[in-house]
């Protein structure tokens, strides 16, 4: 018997219509859990480095993590995988929500699509009967709109439904797939899946779940809801209200939103709006938001809140949304809370990552204010402000216009445009990857968070080490009393001595050998829980969460019949975080395009840089190119990986720094 | 001559579906707390309590198994609350043909909530317990009863067969069996 999960893939080939229910190797799971680790075993298995996005033999992987859908609190999270049509690399984008426990219910791991529909379908699995169905009459619906009217052909109304809107029919590179009140959003996937003619996949389940070790497992659940109630009394003090608690950013329930609005930049990533942020927008805002928002919501076995309905055009629930999606569209057009409520409700049947899009409509703002983009590129623009974003908005999901150019994102679009365009894509992340925010001074873990994360995002990777330190050290030292989190003790020294001021600050501190472990512990954490289907929420992204490195290996072997030690799950962790990377490298992704925005922050440090890089590349076992050296890939059990690396010429020999 | 009252302690869950969050961490312990062996595996199908959901109408009711019907209603009925519309059904606790709630999945036989009764006895049924929201609340009240003797279940069995065949035929019946009985 498999424990977890259900040693079952389900595979389809849109192109010829063949439907198949294969089983998956138990040793798969041991190497990569599941998830993110699995996916990425398959892509390298099946996705060669020459094929194109949109090419009928890119896969979109859908996979359930090793615990989504057991009693565990929190795993409920879908990993989606391709290759993005904007970095061109191996993306994975994330949902929670309800769809991935419902696909394990119905007997499947993972759904992985090749090939390309003829005609727009949708894929209806509900346990052993999967059917691919007509969907030509769904085209143009909205996400929320396709998912209902499936429910309703299907006449049941607890199908869990994940689907594109307009922006992935027509190939909009930062297309989501939506579901409910999650969605998978970055790099376009909502993209890949509209080229493969897919509107949505309805699955329902009702198969059980086996836990290997029951009394153990449910031991680590009773006590991680434990621990979710003493945090809920307990915030951590000294730190902003959104950032106190568990969860995603508390932005649903929280009205403070002094941070995000005077931290990060208006407009596209311009301007930081010191003082913005008064008691007569606070009102305003506040007043919004509780008009609107009609309940909170958490996504599948999971006590926290992150989300909220929102009531736009009906009277109890337009749409669904959370975290910092609240503020993006609001931020991008100098606009307001309503606005911005108003737009993500168009934007979420649209189907839309609501990080990319409101950036690039911004820079199609500066650019036309610029005279780089004139009138007849804009013709019909209007000339309300907020008027103009919804008219982007049509323009882009539909790739009419100059929308057809926007739709590409910044830094293709302002290749197409020209004429001095590029500068204005000037905040992005190995080359296509747009970010909210600018900041004053280096932070050497930020900065290698952002250089080296393989999805280009820092929400992939930070969380469990504090922004910053406390104004005083004996703050910091309260901090660590009850910081049990820490891979060992010297994490706590490391912040202890951190000041905010003075030799021990920022950006020369914490020293290179300290942030790349610091980073290190960091994306440790995230690579375990984008296995397992853990929501970050109550593992890697907040401070002092429920489920750390200390407790997780015990979970996730009495859950699924492993024999993991702590040691054993960093080493497997190290393996995933590898082949992801390797997946990008054998793509062309150079080590000269690991860095930052130019401008991300005021002050720079070159030569600080190189060697925080060169220290976390020599830390990782990798050489000075950032490609994991022939020994770190034997340790990791990735030979093949090694012999492709020499053949192509990716691998060069040279003499290294040893692993760790 | 009434009889004496007694008191006798009622268990409740109270559920507030203003708090709920749509979580379905109710269902998913609720399934696990009866699976063989106790936590083994889980399926919100095999639940004995189950949030009804319409998330677009902002709709989350979590209804606890109740008895087994073995006919649907004849008609259906729809509640407006707070300008909110609710199908009956939403409501309503049987485990009943006109839906798939509360029956187990593979044979179909009928699931009641048994209020996790199990040994040694929990403080509260583990859907409350993990119910953060508290929109599930467990409760104990006392009720007051009347306290007469229980009837026997011989008796009890004896004047159902009476009212159905008659005295004439129960007595034939139970001279005829009693004087082939073993040691008659």
């Amino acid at each position: 018997m498999r424990y977890a999960e259900t040693g079952f893939n389900l595979e389809v080939d849109l192109s010829r219509g063949n439907i198949e229910r294969v089983p998956s190797d138990p040793h798969m799971t041991e190497l990569y859990l599941g998830g993110l680790g699995t996916n990425a075993q398959i892509m390298w298995d099946r996705v060669g480095p020459d094929v194109e996005p949109f090419s009928p033999e890119n896969l979109l992987i859908f996979g359930t993590g090793l615990l989504a859908g057991t009693p565990a609190p929190g795993t409920n999270r879908t990993i989606v995988s391709s290759i993005s049509p904007q970095s061109r690399l191996l993306a994975f984008s994330m949902m929670g929500g309800f769809w991935g426990p419902e696909l394990k219910h119905a007997g499947y791991d993972k759904v992985i699509i090749r090939g390309k529909s003829p005609d727009l379908v949708y894929l209806y699995i509900n346990d052993d009967r999967v059917e691919i169905r007509d969907a030509t009459r769904f085209r143009g619906l909205g996400t929320l709109e396709t998912a209902e009217v499936i429910r309703e052909e299907l006449n049941d109304p607890n199908v869990q439904v994940a689907s594109i809107g307009m922006a992935g029919e027509n190939r909009v590179f930062f297309a989501s797939i939506e579901q409910g009140r999650a969605s998978a959003s970055r790099q376009g996937m909502g993209a890949i899946m509209g080229d493969k003619n897919l509107k949505a996949i309805a699955v329902r389940g009702s198969k059980d779940i086996n836990i290997a070790r029951p009394m153990e497992f449910i031991d680590h659940c009773n006590a991680a809801l434990k621990y979710i109630e003493h945090r809920d009394k307990n915030p951590i003090r000294g730190v902003i209200p959104i950032l106190a608690g568990l969860g995603s950013p508390q932005e649903m329930a929280v009205h403070d939103e002094q941070w995000h609005t005077e931290n990060f930049m208006w407009g596209n990533a311009r301007e930081r709006r010191k003082g913005f942020w008064n008691p007569e927008i606070q009102e305003q805002w506040t007043g919004t938001m509780e008009t609107m928002r009609t309940r909170l919501l958490s996504c599948h076995n999971c006590p926290m809140k992150c989300g909220a309905s929102i009531a736009v055009d009906k009277r109890f629930c337009s749409y669904m949304m959370k975290c910092f999606s609240k503020l993006t569209y609001t931020m991008a057009a100098y606009s307001d809370l309503d606005f911005g409520l108003r737009m993500a409700q168009k934007a979420t049947e649209y189907g839309v990552d609501a990080f990319s899009c409101p950036q690039t409509m911004a820079f199609a703002v500066e650019l036309y204010e610029a005279g780089i983009l004139t009138d007849q590129d804009m013709s019909g623009m209007p000339k309300d402000n907020d008027e103009r974003f919804f008219w982007l908005l049509d323009s882009i999901v539909r790739r009419e216009g100059i929308g057809d150019v926007l739709a590409d994102g910044t830094y293709w679009a302002a290749k197409t445009i020209g004429k001095g365009a590029e500068e204005y894509a000037h905040n992005n992340i190995r080359k296509t990857e747009q970010l909210p925010l600018k900041l004053g001074m280096l932070n050497p873990i930020y900065f290698l968070m952002y250089a080296t994360g393989e999805k280009a995002n820092i929400t992939q990777i930070e969380g469990q080490f504090p922004q910053s330190p406390f104004p005083t050290r004996e703050e910091n030292e309260a901090f660590v009393e009850d910081w049990i989190h820490v891979p060992d003790e010297r994490f706590k020294e490391w912040f202890v001595e951190w000041e905010l001021r003075g030799e021990k600050s920022i950006p020369n501190y914490p020293p290179p050998e300290a942030a790349s472990e610091i980073v290190n512990w960091q994306e440790q954490m995230h690579y375990i829980d984008d296995s397992t289907g853990m929501c970050a929420g109550l593992s890697s992204f907040p401070l002092k969460p429920p489920f750390h490195i200390h407790n997780l290996p015990g979970l996730i072997s009495s859950g699924a019949g492993l024999d993991l030690d702590e040691a054993a799950l960093v080493h497997t962790t190290r393996r995933i975080r590898t082949l992801v990377r390797a997946n990008n490298l054998r793509r062309g992704m150079n080590w000269e395009d690991e860095k930052p925005p130019e401008d991300h922050w005021k002050h720079r440090f070159p030569e600080l840089e190189a060697k925080l890089l060169q220290e976390y590349y020599r830390f990782k076992g990798w050489n000075s190119e950032g490609v994991p050296t022939r020994e770190t890939l034997h340790d990791l059990d990735l030979d093949f990986v090694a012999e492709e690396f020499a053949e192509t010429g990716i691998l060069k020999e040279e003499p290294v720094g040893s692993a760790t | 001559m009434s009889a004496a009252v007694k008191t006798k302690t009622v268990k409740r869950i109270r559920i507030d579906v203003d708090k709920c969050n749509g979580c379905r961490a109710c269902e998913v312990i609720c399934a696990a707390h009866h699976a063989q062996p106790r936590f083994s595996s889980t399926n919100p199908a095999r639940a004995r309590i189950r949030v009804i959901r319409y998330p677009l109408s902002d709709i989350y009711v979590p209804v606890l198994a109740g008895e087994y019907t073995a006919a649907e209603c004849p008609g259906r009925d729809r509640y407006v609350i707070g300008g909110k519309e609710y199908e009956e059904c939403a409501f309503c606790r049987a485990s009943c043909p006109s839906r798939d709630f509360f029956k187990e999945p593979d044979s179909d036989l009928p699931l009641k909530c048994d209020m996790c009764e199990s040994d040694p006895t929990l403080e509260e049924p583990l859907c409350v317990q993990w119910c953060l929201a508290d929109a599930l609340v467990y409760e104990e009240y006392e009720e007051e009863v009347k306290d007469e003797p229980a009837p026997d279940e011989v008796d009890e069995g004896l004047l159902a067969l009476a009212h159905r065949h008659g005295w004439d035929k129960v007595r034939d019946a139970m001279t005829r069996m009693a004087n082939k009985a073993p040691g008659a």
